[in-house]
């Protein structure tokens, strides 16, 4: 009994995590199911143009599903994933891309975060090596003469 | 002190700027791709039965406007009436899109505020949106007499946005046509 009710939630919430429809409306699905993966995941890499930070495979807004539409459309009608994407980018830029492509005025972009990082462990290093060489320990001078005579006198004291 | 105890300082500060400068950038404006291209390819069933609609071949050898429009996009009611004063005026033609749309909510709209528009089209599944790269209502296209999209102002035309921005536009393109 109480296996058969684990084993029914097992399958309710591995139901539920195949369930991974986006926002795709039912009526949208392609039958051709290789035509289907390949347009989810074109949309998962398109934003929605009138949302900001969501691809149209995920987002609810009219222009998202009518974008979803056309890239079934062009999938269908022959056009490959590049061509799709192409089509957009042609009418929208490159914003339409959630992942800007390597170019000129994007490679600041891509290459920042390296160049941040090699510039952040350069000056560690830098600052290692240095911090090392100061850390030369000189053997303190022996005790002059009056010293010696002081701590004769605190020995007697203690004893 | 060394000068070089500065240096993060200064690297903060120069990031600082740059993320303030950013800030300022409004996500909403976009660059249009499609200045400069030819107006794409388009026929758009009417939004009243009695009209005829609205097609590419309409657009030709005059500068003229495409407005985005729908009824249920609320700043289109905010320029709504600067439009009414250029038809008025008959500057210049305007060209309506009622985009994804009821047709009976658009008719509405039309007979409630008035029409300024040459020709109406509906847009009900964002095919000429989507060819014009529209990313929300609403959107205006100046097209110039050769059947070049010109300029894309997103969001109202106001009146400043005619004064300052359209109409000295518009002026130019009439211009160029003259000589």
């Amino acid at each position: 009994m109480k296996a058969n009710l684990l084993g029914a939630i097992v399958i309710v919430f591995a139901t539920l995590a195949s369930l991974d429809a986006g926002a795709v409306l039912p009526d949208e699905v392609l039958t051709n199911p290789v035509l289907e993966a390949r347009a989810r995941a074109i949309s998962k890499e398109l934003r929605c143009v009138v949302c900001q930070n969501q691809s149209i495979d995920d987002s609810n807004a009219p222009l998202a599903r009518d974008m979803r539409i056309l890239v079934r459309e062009r999938l269908v009608s022959g056009d490959t994933d590049r061509q799709v994407k192409d089509y957009l980018v042609e009418r929208y830029g490159n914003f339409v891309l959630l992942r800007p492509p390597v170019q000129a005025d994007t490679l600041f972009l891509w290459l920042g975060p390296a160049i941040f990082l090699l510039t952040a462990f350069g000056g560690f290093a830098l600052y290692l090596r240095k911090s090392k060489n100061q850390q030369v320990i000189t053997a303190p001078a022996p005790l002059s003469d009056e010293e010696e005579a002081q701590l004769q006198r605190a020995n007697e004291d203690a004893a | 002190m060394k000068l070089s105890v500065f240096v993060p300082l200064a690297v903060m500060i120069a990031i600082g700027v740059g993320l303030g400068l950013g800030l300022t950038n409004d996500p909403r404006t976009l660059p249009s791709a499609l200045v400069d291209k030819p107006l794409p390819d388009f026929d758009l069933p009417p939004v009243r039965a009695e009209e005829r609609g609205f097609k590419h071949g309409d657009v030709k050898g005059e500068v003229a406007l495409i407005n985005i429009f729908a009824s249920w996009c609320v700043s289109c009611r905010v320029e709504h009436p600067t439009l009414m004063r250029l038809a008025d005026e008959r500057r210049i033609p305007i060209y309506g899109v009622d985009w994804r749309d009821k047709r009976e909510d658009g008719a509405a709209w039309l007979t409630a505020f008035g029409d300024p528009f040459k020709l109406v089209g509906e847009d009900q599944n964002s095919k000429l949106a989507i060819e014009l790269g529209v990313t929300g209502a609403p959107e205006t296209y100046v097209i110039d007499q050769t059947g070049r999209i010109r300029y894309k102002q997103i969001g109202p035309i106001t009146e400043d946005v005619w004064t300052q921005v359209i109409e000295p536009l518009i002026l130019a393109l009439e211009d160029e046509a003259a000589s």
